[in-house]
């Protein structure tokens, strides 16, 4: 009886949890899911377009990459990781921009934010964010320009083909520009103004937050109850551990709760900032990258910790009126360095690797 | 910190929860083998040096003879397993991947099973402590949970180091695997007086029996067992592997930990498995060697999957057919799946140590290929030691073993967690396995250049002597000459150059 010789070394284990790095990727994009088609809903044709054309391009710009590094392109392309970082680029696009924002974006996501890095595992920062903010920097206008919530099915929403059209630059005539802004861009505009937030807020024109989510922002941000049951989701499935959701989010609230408690006439309330902009996307979905976050439990909570304070810096006192993208990238920036001095501690040694006392 | 660590859950949340496939094997009674024809027994089934054989080819030997005594202060002798004749004496296969020749005895047995001469104890709490540990050690029993380390041995240093608690370990974590658990069931008794042979041993105060919770009846019958002895206690453990290891076992049952560099024994308290305790209740009130063991027969590939009384040195391929193959196994696997080795074909012994045989199908012998590491940290989370694996296995993908093992490296116990839950199923135990072998190597090598190096110096320095003191010795000499010269021409010759000449006038 000679079992059949195995190609390479065996070696213990003998067995495996059954779980791969394609189905993690595949529910957190389940995950997302609530959170896109509610975009798709809310903001129509010219959103689906932008989505698909985003990860398309993710996923051809990984393709590309694997190629030139003579790697397997087809089982690589499978692990779904491009899929997931296209996604996420394009759920933080504002839903009208022209094609070649989602294009340019989805390729350099994956292209320079992931493969030149060696890719999946090897990269530095978020790619989908590191896309997001040289988008941002690179082309300002296009991507602040934001579109009232016009739902799919509505009396003037798009078609496929207006919804195209919208999206490779020739707007149909007959559509107004919708354009609005997000709640952080208008609360920042008039306080330049010298409007202070308690007048600006209750103008009849300013933006309002609803925990829906129908109003002016990025693609899949603004439901943001959506975005946190997949979150939930997630943690539920033990695929990501509640620490830096936790410590981002609660590290938001309580700068939030601090400076809205002094002066109520120039900080944000709370609500707002846990509700709108990209606070829940990047506590459940972006923040929590594997590769670019620490791995320990008490890393991590620094990690979000240091996210929820960056993002309160750069939303209140920043050039931009959105900071969840700088703040993760700052903090990505930090992972080696956490990851050098946080560790776990080792059965039988204390903090610093000494070994413990005999005590009996 | 440690308050911190239990609010963010680090334990015990360690480990994993494998499928444990030990049932329908488990509920299965036990069965005894039909003697095998021709038994092999190795030299080497314990931790220590190889038992030196005692008997010559040709010789008729009876169960429960001495064929080959222990060798060195750790060692273990080797007993014929039934009666019969020694046939060879010679290199077999070993129980190993590697498939390495090892020396062994083989025995063709003659069918009687007869046994030799037995000289049981009635009462072994009468005995001297060191006489329990000398029996046990004459008798060969060694640690029968995988570990293999002769029991007495460890009789001793709990003996010498006070230890007060005995923890005996039924935990059983490993999947496939019920020896441990059909042996609880089955002889409670045995087990239970064992164990307070080995308190009477090492002067332990209490004994702790940890059984993990999916083995009810196990636990139901140790309870029964032990119930007259206030000092032998009974705690359920959670079923989570790797209960079992020794340094997770204690922390469970007694809240220490084992520090980096000790022993067990150093914190007071003593690990042995529960088939030890067995096998010293034979050795003692029966006056066996251990000669035979329960061996589970497991996997997809066996038709009658379940434990069996086997003699040691059973080829696999007898305990296989007995069992019923079904088709040809994919792979055969001696101990469990999480830490067991795979065998190179079915023509090799059982050893004291081999707490069970699997017998996989193709699905569960299923290598799946190795990924990119995506850092999700499931390794972290599943470590029993606190370790971070995928920060080990990058540094040692790149070579970097110095670096790894600043990560703790040396306090990996290869449990198979890590590799376990990994999604990119990265073969981490291997990584580690050949890193610390390396590093190893390293180490003697760096061990034996020493050595050199103190030799070459100690000879340099010894030549550096030899023609300091031969210089120093010519240039006594020529002081001398030359102080003789200046007597003889000055006259004033030293007293003993005069002495001598008087005498030597006297002598003419």
């Amino acid at each position: 009886m000679i079992p059949p010789r195995p190609a390479g070394p065996v070696a213990a284990p003998h067995a495996t949890a059954g779980t791969n790095v394609t189905r993690v990727m595949l529910w957190v994009c389940a995950a997302l899911l609530p959170a896109t088609l509610f975009g798709f809903w809310l903001y129509g044709w010219p959103a689906i377009h932008l989505w698909w054309l985003t990860t398309a391009s993710a996923i051809v710009g990984e393709a590309l990459c694997l190629r030139l590094r003579r790697q397997p392109v087809l089982p690589s392309l499978c692990d779904a990781s491009a899929l997931l970082t296209g996604w996420l680029l394009a759920l933080s696009l504002p839903p009208w921009a022209p094609w070649w924002v989602g294009v340019v974006g989805g390729l350099f996501a994956t292209v320079i934010g992931k493969q030149v890095f060696g890719g999946l595992g090897q990269n530095l920062f978020n790619p989908a964010m590191v896309a997001r903010v040289m988008l941002l920097i690179s082309f300002p206008v296009p991507m602040t320009l934001w579109t009232a919530p016009l739902p799919l099915l509505s009396a003037n929403a798009p078609g496929f083909v207006d919804g195209l059209r919208i999206t490779f630059g020739t707007p149909p005539a007959t559509l107004d520009a919708m354009s609005s802004a997000t709640l952080f861009g208008y609360a920042r505009s008039e306080l330049s103004r010298g409007v202070d937030l308690l007048q600006s807020l209750a103008a009849a024109q300013a933006p309002t937050i609803n925990l829906l989510g129908e109003r002016a922002g990025s693609l899949g941000e603004t439901a943001s109850l959506l975005i946190a049951a997949g979150g939930l989701l997630l943690l539920g499935l033990r695929l990501i551990s509640w620490h830096i959701p936790f410590a981002m989010l609660a590290t938001i609230a309580l700068f939030a709760s601090l400076m809205h408690g002094l002066d109520p006439a120039r900080y944000l309330s709370v609500s707002t900032h846990l509700l709108s902009g990209a606070t829940m996307l990047g506590a459940f979905f972006i923040a929590t990258d594997y590769v670019t976050s620490p791995n320990t439990a008490v890393g991590q909570l620094l990690f979000g910790a240091g996210v929820g304070f960056l993002t309160y810096v750069i939303r209140t006192w920043g050039g931009y009126p959105e900071g969840v993208a700088f703040a993760v990238l700052l903090m990505n920036a930090l992972t080696p360095v956490i990851d050098r001095y946080v560790k776990p501690r080792i059965y039988g040694r204390d903090r610093r690797g000494t070994p413990l006392e005999i005590e009996s | 910190m440690r308050i911190l660590e239990k609010i963010l859950g680090r334990h015990p949340h360690w480990g994993v929860h494998p499928d444990d496939h030990k049932r329908p094997a488990a509920d299965a009674p036990l069965r005894s083998l039909p003697l095998p024809e021709v038994l092999y027994v190795p030299l080497q089934q314990h931790v220590g040096n190889p038992a030196r054989p005692v008997v010559l080819v040709g010789e008729r030997v009876l169960k429960g003879d001495l064929i080959a005594e222990p060798n060195g202060n750790i060692s273990a002798p080797v007993h014929a397993p039934t009666s019969g004749w020694i046939s060879a004496i010679g290199e077999i296969t070993a129980p190993h991947p590697s498939g390495l020749p090892q020396l062994a005895i083989t025995i063709t047995a003659d069918g009687a099973d007869a046994w030799c001469e037995r000289l049981p104890v009635a009462d072994p709490f009468a005995l001297a402590p060191e006489e329990i540990s000398r029996r046990t050690a004459a008798a060969g029993v060694v640690g029968l949970g995988g570990a293999t380390f002769p029991a007495a041995v460890k009789f001793n240093l709990g003996r010498r180091l006070q230890v007060g608690t005995l923890i005996v370990n039924g935990g059983e974590c490993e999947p496939y695997l019920s020896s441990d658990d059909r042996i609880m069931r089955d002889r409670a008794a045995e087990v239970v007086d064992g164990l307070r042979i080995v308190m009477h041993a090492i002067g332990a105060r209490e004994a702790l029996i940890g059984i993990e919770d999916n083995k009810p009846q196990a636990i139901a019958a140790m309870r029964a067992a032990a119930a007259a002895f206030g000092n032998v206690q009974l705690r359920v453990v959670p079923a989570r592997y790797p209960m079992g290891s020794d340094k997770q076992l204690i922390q469970t049952l007694t809240g220490k930990e084992v520090p980096a560099d000790a022993r067990a024994a150093e914190v007071g308290v003593l690990v042995h498995n529960v088939s030890t305790c067995a096998a010293v209740h034979r050795a003692l009130r029966r006056g066996e060697p251990l000669v035979e063991r329960i061996v589970t027969l497991n996997g997809g590939a066996l038709t009658r999957p379940g434990n069996v009384l086997a003699p040691i040195g059973t080829p696999v391929v007898d305990l296989l057919r007995f069992a019923g193959v079904s088709g040809r196994p994919a792979r055969l696997v001696l101990g469990g799946p999480m830490m067991g080795i795979v065998l190179p074909h079915a023509r090799v012994p059982i050893v004291k140590g081999a707490s069970g045989i699997l017998a996989f199908d193709a699905a569960e012998a299923r290598t799946l290929t190795a990924g990119p590491c995506i850092r999700c940290g499931s390794c972290t989370r599943a470590c029993p030691m606190g370790l971070l694996p995928l920060e080990m296995a990058s540094r040692i993908g790149v070579g970097d073993l110095d670096s790894a093992a600043s990560f703790g490296l040396s306090d990996c116990i290869s449990c198979g967690c890590c590799a376990y839950v990994c999604p990119a199923h990265i073969p981490l135990v291997q990584f580690f396995s050949h890193a610390k072998g390396e590093l190893s190597a390293r180490e003697r090598s760096r061990l034996r250049n020493d050595a050199t190096r103190r030799l070459a110096e100690d000879r340099a320095a010894r030549l550096a002597r030899e023609a300091r003191e031969k210089a120093a010795a010519s240039a006594r000499r020529k002081a001398e000459r030359d102080a003789a010269k200046a007597a003889a021409e000055g006259g004033s010759r030293p007293l003993s150059m005069r002495i001598a000449d008087t005498t030597s006038e006297a002598a003419t």
